[in-house]
């Protein structure tokens, strides 16, 4: 036996080597499991999606699904030439909304940041599910571990987030079609973070809202309000917050003060647009998909009309229509969107409902 | 900290890192932080009470010792000056000395145990009582603190004080190397009861990295996992929707739950004691099988030789026998004989002494008239067939039925049916709910109800019960394998090779293979796995190779011939490996843990 042998034992090289096909069957095993959300939920393909943007954006919203349903950044193109995205997830929690926003900063640094205030009723992590699917999307950065920490139910665990296999090997047995065509790559499913909906379902009623304990908006969620807020500072941001016109959760006139109080403090612009609503011109008889919960395309497109109005009258903004990198980036998008349009308006046709989107 | 926690997972690759990284003549001193540490994990208040166990015991045992020594010393000096009288008087008084230490030993560690896990049990009897009698008073159920694992660490311990006392191992002089013994953290949660003669032998010494032992200790942890997760957790949804909705589930769904429940306690139970094992042995220790595969048992009491073996042969050298031969027992016998004649006569101190180990084997696994009427449960049917047996070998005499192989396969059957039978007591939540269960599973019985919607129903998808019917079909194979092996080295070391002929002839390849040191031990499958024997011996010998075979050259046939014996041999050491890797993801593909499943605690961990 000579020095070498004895220095590297003789299980050493395949010990070596099973350990590396065990991880790399289990690394395919994991982009196999990942749920794909393509032709079910898509919101949950939408925080992965920006990282295929080629452009940047001057203007940044974070927040739930009362950004990414009721702003459209393609009329904000269209009307004004004004380049946005909307970093968007289901139910995002105001620390997720903080920790996207570090995020993006690593690719660009926007001139103007919109967050929607309604996530501030949550003081606490609220569901596995949502973070999932706010999480899973972002790529490995501090921004990404932080928002986990920071988002992490009970029941949940780090290990689970660094190897997500872990949390989905239990979807052996539901892997489908879809799993392998979009083992590698994914389609769009937003519109620069736009979740399009045309169809209508006018607003009926809502149940009496709750009568609360504590109107106080949690410090948790606060304090990451503030954090956002001081980003925006140091990165000479202009950050404005915004309520959307939905109806509904119930949005309390004690909330509202609080943000009142809180913008008034530190010199931000905020706007409820459900007060504004008549201004906007929004007809919650046609402009709302699901009863007032969110806006369909029609109330998207007039709100992002209104506030892109206002945003290239406040911000020095500028016109990218005229840019000619950017003019055809956005054709292609445009289309993409009207093709969506299109295809949804056929479907409603067809079957008197959405059905693929 | 749970054995299947992400968490566990890290303490034990870290405890393996630094146990191999520290100095090997303290390599045991790490393994006693490291079970303090484990065991202060799961509540820094257990510390208190494992410490108070040991350190009674210890000083008990001290104690013993000193008695013993001064026995030894005494019989030296006086050799040849006394008499024999006063030689048995003076072993007398030792041992009533002994004894006196024994006992304060006893009624101190179980004292605590008692308290600790009986006395809600007891109130609640109490209050029964005073119900009963139509008092309106009620004593109120204490808060008290129950110490994981106590019942396995106060039986381990105390089954190393009555050693002592009986001479049969020394007494530890040193404390701590006696807390590892009693606080050892793999086999804490869930035994297995280990003896101090047979633990101590490894877990002192100092151990080596050896890639073999290793090996094998992290093979026998994931056939632990994969027992674990892929089957006990995953069926466990099954077993307690039908359990936990008696007035749902009847009649053929008891059956199914009885069967789905014996699946489950074996996969968990011998799953965790596989994991102990595993882990202990990636240390170089020896831990002791606590099963032999028990559902090839042909009869209940054979039953009892394989399954949970640490506890019955506690409860068998411990109590069994010093009932037998205790004073008031050997009276009663005479009694009995004189009075009852000889055939009854003899049966009485067997039967009082198995009552009462039955009984204490159903009081130790849980607070609860159910585990007791387990255990006599159990007591009568060992009873019932012992006393039945004349009559078996009568029948057998007369039909040779048991010479037929079918018949064995038969009285394995019979024994899963009658243990899981009585196993009831331990899924229902009282003993009326249990009869009425057994009853209903006759009265009630429709095969019809057992409809694919139905088994949909208990809570498992088309393709669980798929995985779970493969997993059953990877165990059984395994074990019939494991079985095979055992006997055919046992016949080999009797010299009686033509009962199991190729196994013998597969366990020589093997050993052929095995490093010289283990060279006439062939303990199993994992032996067959790493020399490689998982393939057939090599097809190709120089002897085979004809001029006309498959070459017309004889040099380059024998030179192909040698290529693909090389290629086969190489082919069949890689076995082990990718074995190793498909049994790794398995578990984590097949598991079932995380969100989604409720972490389970081991089935035995609440004994």
């Amino acid at each position: 036996m000579n020095k070498n042998t004895k220095k590297f034992p003789r299980w050493l090289l395949p010990a070596f080597l099973t350990a590396a096909a065990v991880l790399a069957i289990l690394f395919f095993l994991q982009l196999l499991f990942l749920p794909k959300y393509m032709s079910d939920i898509p919101e949950g393909a939408m925080v992965a999606e920006y990282y295929g943007e080629t452009t940047d954006h001057e203007v940044i919203f974070v927040g739930d699904c009362e950004v990414y349903e009721n702003f459209s950044p393609i009329t904000l193109y269209e009307n004004y030439g004004i380049t946005s995205y909307i970093r968007g997830s289901a139910q995002q929690l105001a620390w997720q909304s903080y920790y996207l926003l570090e995020d993006t900063l690593r690719y660009e640094t926007p001139e103007v940041v919109v967050f929607n205030v309604l996530a501030l009723k949550y003081d606490e992590p609220q569901s596995e599910a949502y973070n999932r699917m706010t999480l899973d999307g972002m790529k490995w950065s501090p921004a990404k571990i932080g928002a986990i920490r920071a988002s992490m139910t009970e029941d949940e665990s780090f290990l689970d987030y660094l190897f997500p296999i872990l949390r989905y090997h239990s979807r052996w047995s539901d892997v489908s079609g879809e799993d392998i065509k979009y083992l590698f790559s994914r389609d769009k499913v937003s519109h620069n973070g736009y979740y399009m909906r045309v169809d209508v379902r006018p607003v009926d009623s809502f149940p009496e809202p709750d009568v609360l304990a504590d109107y106080t908006l949690g410090s948790n969620a606060m304090s990451y309000l503030d954090r956002m807020r001081v980003l925006c500072e140091e990165n000479d941001i202009e950050l404005v917050l915004v309520k959307s016109p939905s109806l509904y959760p119930y949005w309390y006139d004690e909330w509202d003060e609080q943000i009142v109080e809180y913008a008034e403090e530190h010199g931000l612009y905020y706007f409820n647009y459900i007060d504004l609503a008549d201004e906007v011109g929004i007809d919650y008889s046609a402009d709302t998909y699901d009863a007032g919960l969110h806006l369909n395309l029609s109330g998207a497109e007039k709100l992002s009309d209104y506030f892109g109005a206002w945003l290239s009258e406040t911000f020095d903004l500028t016109d990218y229509r005229e840019d000619e990198e950017y003019s055809a980036v956005y054709a292609e998008k445009i289309a993409f969107y009207e093709e969506m349009e299109a295809a949804q308006y056929q479907e409603l046709e067809e079957y008197g409902e959405i059905v693929s989107y | 900290m749970l054995f299947t926690s992400y968490s566990f997972i890290g303490f034990i690759t870290a405890v393996f890192i630094i146990y191999y990284l520290f100095p090997k003549k303290y390599q045991w001193c790490f393994l006693l932080a490291a079970s303090y540490v484990f065991y202060f994990l799961a509540s820094p208040s257990y510390l208190l009470f494992i410490g108070t166990t040991t350190v009674t015991v210890w000083l008990l045992g001290r104690k013993m010792e000193t008695l013993r020594v001064r026995q030894e010393t005494f019989l030296k000096e006086k050799k040849g000056q006394i008499s024999r009288e006063e030689k048995k008087a003076f072993k007398s008084q030792i041992k009533k000395q002994k004894w006196k230490w024994l006992l304060l030993g006893l009624l101190v560690n179980l004292g605590i145990l008692a308290v600790l896990k009986y006395t809600n049990f007891a109130i609640a009897n109490f209050n029964g009582f005073l119900s009963m009698i139509g008092s309106t008073k009620q004593l109120s159920f204490v808060n008290l603190v129950l110490p994981m694992g106590i019942s396995f660490y106060t039986f381990q311990a105390l089954g190393y004080l009555i050693d002592v006392y009986r001479g049969t191992c020394h007494a530890e002089k040193n404390l701590f190397r006696l807390a590892l013994f009693v606080s050892f953290f793999p086999q804490l949660v869930q035994g297995p009861i280990s003896r101090y003669s047979d633990l101590a032998a490894s877990l002192y010494t100092p151990h080596r990295f050896d890639a073999r032992t290793v090996s094998y200790g992290l093979y026998r942890i994931l056939w632990g996992y994969f027992k674990k997760l892929v089957i006990a957790d995953r069926i466990l949804a099954a077993v307690n929707t039908i359990i936990q909705n008696p007035e749902v589930y009847q009649g053929a769904f008891v059956l199914v739950g009885m069967l789905f429940y014996a699946f489950e306690l074996y996969a968990d139970f011998t799953g965790g004691i596989d994991i102990t094992i595993g882990i202990a042995q990636t240390m170089g220790i020896t831990v002791k099988e606590n099963f032999i595969r028990p559902y090839f048992s042909k009869n209940i009491k054979e039953y009892w030789n394989r399954w949970h073996i640490s506890m019955g042969t506690w409860f068998t050298d411990y109590i069994f026998y010093p009932i037998s031969v205790c004073k008031p027992m050997l009276k009663l016998s005479t009694f009995s004989r004189k009075h009852f004649g000889d055939a009854i006569g003899k049966r009485v101190p067997v039967y009082l002494s198995a009552f009462a180990v039955w009984l204490a084997t159903g009081v130790w696994h849980g607070a609860s008239w159910n585990f007791i009427a387990w255990g006599l449960t159990n007591y009568v049917v060992i009873m019932v067939s012992q006393e039945l047996q004349p009559l078996y070998s009568r029948f057998h005499a007369r039909f040779h039925l048991n010479e037929k192989r079918g018949y064995g396969v038969f009285e394995i059957i019979r024994t899963i049916l009658l243990m899981s039978c009585i196993r009831l007591f331990d899924c229902y939540r009282d003993v009326p709910l249990t009869f009425r269960m057994f009853a209903n599973m006759f009265t009630q019985f429709r095969l019809s109800d057992l409809t694919a919607e139905a088994f949909l129903g208990l809570g498992l998808s088309a393709a669980d019960y798929a995985l779970l019917f493969v997993s059953l079909l990877i165990v059984l194979s395994v074990s019939i394998a494991q079985e095979r092996i055992e006997a055919a080295a046992k016949s080999a070391a009797s010299g009686n090779t033509a009962v199991n002929a190729a196994e013998t002839e597969k366990n020589s390849a093997v050993q052929e293979k095995m490093p010289a040191a283990e060279k006439g031990v062939v303990r199993g499958v994992r032996d067959r796995i790493f020399a490689g024997a998982v393939e057939t011996p090599p097809r190709c010998a120089s002897a085979d190779i004809q001029p006309e075979g498959r070459g017309c050259h004889p040099a380059r046939a024998a030179r192909a011939c040698d290529a693909e014996n090389a290629s086969r041999f190489a082919g069949a050491a890689a076995w082990k490996y990718i074995l190793f890797a498909a049994l790794v993801i398995v578990v984590v593909v097949f598991g079932a843990y995380g969100i989604g499943y409720d972490q389970t605690q081991f089935i035995y961990n609440q004994f």
